[in-house]
């Protein structure tokens, strides 16, 4: 547990930086309202950015998210990032930002807040698949621009709000976790003989286990279901899941645990021989591969819901991430920073190949749209070119005792079209069908 | 067989960590008359206290053994500072107040608390999962089940049977049973009322914060799990008969098994199994089992 102590000094240098660069922001308004500057007539982009600052998703998912979006937005209002994103600004205009709690009980009330009475220009956010199966809807309603960065289920386009104009998801949604989470079993050798599930009781969770264990029926068609467990979202308490993971024997064990939910069933399984005795996928691991260090256990499958963190190929764009997140945080940016970096700079590539940062011209250029990420390239593919898709990565976890670092090995990559449905397919039906006109090298 | 065996176990196991995270909240509102929402910032506090202390501790790299007397010393600090400061700081200018208004001033108590775990430890989860590991494991019919599991289920056993021996079997408790039963004429007797509720409040802050310790090296300590146990501890309380230390322990061991059973027999129902069971429990007894009978005052 160094993270005690590294985190109150992470924390005491954040507050003394907050202060400098408050300080410096000070001095550079005032700079520009003396010079009357050209720049200070031209509005900037209001963005209201929703993330959970509280609770219990605030720590894996919502405070990265947060981070990530004052790192990228404070790059871009420099014109400090990598090209082809080195111009300053949405089109030339700068970016304000309010952060709003998702962690709240009136999601819909606080979004029409910042749509009505703060005036955004957008709405960017959402990290539970319970938030954005709200706010889809609403964000139609009030014709308002509205950025889905990180939410799972793939409901949002295929039941929810099945014709979107003002709605977006620049995130995979989690059909590809789970459809690239069998292949790797299959392309990794795994038995899969039995296979259990133990997966949240709603719907990012009922989800995944249905397309994973859709997609087992097509990878493996003899492969049986050893138990389906679904407890409530945190309740931090598995000893009677875990008995019924141990007593039905599965080859292997499917969740998508994410956060304080995760982390406790590691612990909890991993001292009853939980991780000996099967082979564990958690499709959100990366997000805690870090932190657990020595105690995830070697051999567990670990995804990142996408190619980022620690799956992340290679590029300049992702190595200035990499390095700026981790000067300014002092930890590695995890998949919820990786894909608030991804939205903001969707919307960036898109304002500036429309030449402009209003809602029309955003909206029509995001359509269909196709950009570089920290993690690679993301298109927006599915739902009439609101949806997006990208490929994907897993590994498996290794610790090293000697540096007392934690590694993904046998990384297997999968292009976005052979994990992702195709346009105007829903995912399950593409999943029963076989994976239709799926393209996998 | 060893169906039948594990949701013995795991029953028995649940209870025990429900009847140590609800005994505190029943023993306060039976002596005060109090629904303290508040309780689920207590465990809170005992979560953090507990896992933060673990972790400073086990990074010195010394013995594993000391840390459990390290839980139960951090459940200590954390009930008696923060029980103290909640009842002489606030609750004691609300005392006569409708029991109503009280649970929206535990409530209010609560969200403060929750924002001060959050200002003290962040919101980065704390794992001090070493004392969960260190006494290793054992085997019931083959299925292994850690030893800090049944060292759980000790302590729950152990605070029952000493709540039980000092209510009835010593002068304390048996003053404090006339409290209960009437404030008015205990005061009338001479008894020191206020220093009966405060001594109450902090025994009853302290349990909260001790199941929360006893937890931490089980889970991860994340914000929010003050607001999860407070539903499952009320709904246990209730079903046992708000106020009754017995009722809770029956009330764990109700959802405990049932709980249990829904998990290896019809996994679909567990969400289900605790509403269900209360629904049907205060069908029969309206006001739980083991409701402390209430004589009208005119």
């Amino acid at each position: 547990m160094a993270s005690a102590n590294k985190g109150a000094r992470a924390r005491a240098a954040r507050s003394s930086r907050n202060i400098l660069m408050a300080a410096t922001a000070l001095g550079l308004a005032a700079s520009f309202v003396a010079a009357g500057s050209a720049q200070a007539q031209e509005e900037p982009v209001k963005i209201g950015l929703v993330t959970f600052l509280s609770g219990g998703a605030a720590g894996p998912f919502g405070v990265p998210a947060r981070n990530a979006a004052e790192l990228v937005i404070g790059a871009i209002n420099a014109g400090s990032l990598p090209a082809p994103y080195d111009s300053a600004g949405f089109a030339g205009r700068q970016i304000e930002t309010i952060f709003v709690d998702e962690n709240s009980k009136q999601k819909n009330a606080d979004f029409q807040k910042l749509v009505e009475k703060d005036g955004v220009d957008m709405v960017l956010g959402y990290i539970s698949s319970s938030s954005c199966k709200a706010i889809a809807p609403e964000a139609e309603k009030a014709e308002k621009l509205t950025i889905l960065f990180d939410c799972g289920t793939p409901q949002i386009f295929e039941e929810i709000v099945t014709d979107p104009k003002y709605t977006f998801r620049t995130g995979a949604h989690a059909t590809m976790d789970n459809v690239a989470a069998a292949r790797y079993l299959v392309d990794t050798g795994v038995k899969t003989g039995s296979y259990a599930g133990i997966n949240q009781n709603y719907a990012f969770g009922q989800d995944s286990w249905r397309d994973f264990s859709a997609s087992m029926a097509q990878v493996d068609g003899e492969a049986t279901i050893a138990t389906e467990q679904f407890p409530k979202i945190y309740a931090g308490q598995y000893g009677s899941e875990i008995s019924a993971l141990l007593t039905s024997k599965p080859d292997v064990i499917h969740s998508s645990f994410w956060g304080g939910d995760m982390e406790a069933f590691v612990i909890q399984g991993s001292a009853r021989g939980v991780f000996e005795r099967s082979k564990v996928v958690l499709t959100t691991g990366e997000t805690a591969m870090h932190r657990l260090g020595a105690q995830m256990p070697d051999g567990t499958v670990i995804g990142a819901r996408g190619p980022h963190g620690d799956l992340a190929p290679e590029s300049d764009l992702n190595d200035w991430f990499r390095k700026a997140y981790f000067d300014r945080f002092g930890t590695l940016p995890t998949y919820p920073s990786y894909k608030m970096a991804q939205a903001l700079l969707g919307v960036k590539a898109a304002a500036d190949k429309a030449g402009s940062a209003d809602q029309d011209a955003v909206i029509g250029a995001l359509k269909g749209l196709e950009w570089e990420g920290p993690s690679g390239k993301v298109s927006m593919a599915l739902a009439n070119g609101h949806q997006a898709i990208q490929g994907t990565a897993y590994g498996t976890y290794k610790f090293d005792k000697e540096t007392g670092k934690a590694a993904l090995v046998d990384v297997v990559r999968y292009d976005a079209e052979c994990v992702n449905p195709p346009a105007g397919m829903n995912s399950i039906d593409w999943i029963e069908s076989g994976f239709e006109g799926a393209k996998c090298e | 067989m060893l169906t039948a065996v594990a949701i013995a176990v795991d029953g028995l196991g649940f209870a025990a960590w429900l009847f140590l995270s609800s005994v505190g909240l029943t023993l306060i509102y039976g002596v005060m008359r109090i629904l303290n929402i508040a309780h689920g910032g207590f465990y809170a506090l005992g979560a953090y206290t507990a896992a933060w202390a673990v972790g400073l501790y086990t990074q010195t790299g010394s013995t594993i053994a000391l840390t459990y007397l390290i839980i139960p010393l951090a459940a200590l600090v954390a009930g008696v500072v923060s029980g103290l400061l909640v009842e002489r700081g606030i609750l004691r200018f609300m005392y006569g107040r409708d029991e109503v208004l009280m649970v929206l001033v535990t409530y209010a108590i609560f969200l403060i608390l929750e924002d001060v775990t959050k200002l003290i430890w962040g919101t980065d989860s704390y794992v001090s999962y070493q004392p969960a590991y260190w006494l290793g494991t054992i085997d019931v019919f083959g299925l292994p089940y850690t030893v800090y599991k049944f060292l759980i289920i000790a302590v729950a056993i152990a605070v029952g049977a000493a709540l039980y021996v000092t209510l009835n079997h010593t002068r304390v408790g048996k003053l404090l049973l006339v409290v209960i039963e009437d404030r008015e004429v205990s005061k009338a007797l001479g008894i020191n009322v206020t220093l009966f509720f405060t001594v109450t409040f902090v025994i009853g802050a302290t349990l909260g914060a001790l199941g929360g310790a006893l937890t931490a090296p089980e889970i991860s300590v994340v914000p929010g799990i003050g607001a999860e146990i407070i539903v499952m501890a009320f709904a246990v309380i209730v079903i046992g008969g708000m106020g009754s230390i017995g009722g809770a322990m029956l009330g764990a061991l109700i959802v405990g098994f049932s709980r249990a059973a829904f998990v290896h027999l019809y996994p679909p129902a567990e969400l289900f199994s605790i509403y269900l069971v209360m629904a049907a429990v205060l069908a029969v007894k309206p006001y739980g089992l083991f409701a402390l009978a209430e004589s009208r005052k005119i």
